[in-house]
């Protein structure tokens, strides 16, 4: 199933969680925010939100800046 | 090098609800490495740090945010919305930054030109009257307009950010009169944020009697970027010391400082 992470498209488990991209990332949920179709997904809900053909997914953190 | 800076009498900083004893906040963007990054915040004495909201590195999953190197126990994480250019854009970051889960405050940035980096000010009320609304905490980020400064804390800004040149400009304050003027009619905290270039800036800018100061190139891209730390922090300290003096009167005339009587014939 193909998704938008971040502006690149990337295949994903049918079926799969938030959670669970995060984990097929690599990426540690207390680490990053995440943004699904636009909405903000806060932490306690990424394992209960399934993501669908299409959706965007937007994964961000804090970075150096003035 | 603590010298007499202890010994200036001196309120601290309250910015919605929190208080602050250094005057001078300052970013992370631009350091050679981390560890000079580190190194410097520490000399600066800063406690509130910028950071920025940008996507996750993807192929380099491992890649550390700036968070890996900076505790936020010790010093306060305020995001910013850099980068933005649009009303809805600046909300969209200032929600995602919130949701990191440190605190309410964001520093607002709504750029209204590529080139000089300078706010869009319709842009920049929109953003604002919306973010209070939600409970931020907003710091404008705004150029030396009073009425616009005016219009930032009428719509409940915690803070008003005006320039003291373009952002990464190293510039200096260009237009202190308009600086102090909106301290003069502002209630809520006025911080100088960007284009100060060297110490004497910071010195200068805090001589209008602003409250404090933000700034990251001057530091970041300094030779040594510790020791400008360093430098800013004493400069920033010297210009509130200056300013709470209170300076002598310019004169377009000289004035001696040595008795005219008692001279031999």
């Amino acid at each position: 199933m193909d998704v938008v992470i971040n502006g690149e498209h990337k295949r994903v488990t049918p079926g799969a969680s938030l959670l669970d991209v995060l984990s097929q990332l690599e990426l540690d949920p207390r680490a990053v925010v995440v943004e699904h179709n636009r909405r903000i997904v806060r932490r306690p809900a990424l394992g209960d939100v399934k993501v669908n053909e299409g959706d965007a997914i937007e994964l961000v953190h804090f970075v150096g800046g003035g | 090098m603590t010298t007499a800076v202890e010994t200036v009498r001196d309120e601290p900083l309250t910015i919605g609800g929190r208080t602050f004893q250094s005057r001078l906040m300052v970013g992370t963007g631009k350091y050679p490495d981390m560890d000079t990054m580190v190194r410097a915040i520490e000399a600066s004495g800063a406690e509130v740090v910028t950071v920025a909201v940008r996507r996750v590195n993807l192929d380099r999953s491992k890649e550390s945010s700036v968070l890996h190197f900076l505790d936020p126990k010790k010093i306060f994480l305020l995001a910013n919305t850099a980068g933005c250019y649009t009303a809805a854009d600046a909300i969209r970051y200032a929600r995602l930054a919130r949701e990191a889960g440190f605190n309410d405050f964001v520093k607002l940035e709504v750029i209204g030109d590529e080139e000089t980096l300078l706010p869009d000010v319709a842009g920049l009320l929109e953003a604002a009257k919306v973010l209070v609304q939600e409970g931020f905490k907003v710091l404008a980020y705004t150029n030396e307009d009073l009425v616009t400064a005016l219009r930032l804390e009428d719509a409940g800004c915690a803070a008003v950010m005006p320039l003291a040149s373009p952002i990464g400009s190293g510039l200096g304050l260009l237009n202190p009169f308009s600086v102090r003027t909106i301290k003069r009619r502002l209630h809520v905290p006025v911080i100088v944020d960007a284009g100060v270039g060297t110490a004497s800036d910071a010195c200068v800018t805090m001589e209008q009697g602003v409250d404090g100061i933000l700034m990251n190139t001057a530091i970041a891209a300094a030779q040594d970027p510790v020791a400008m730390a360093q430098a800013m922090r004493l400069a920033t300290i010297a210009g509130r010391a200056a300013y709470l003096a209170g300076r002598m009167p310019r004169r377009e005339v000289a004035m001696p400082s040595s008795p005219t009587r008692g001279m031999l014939d």
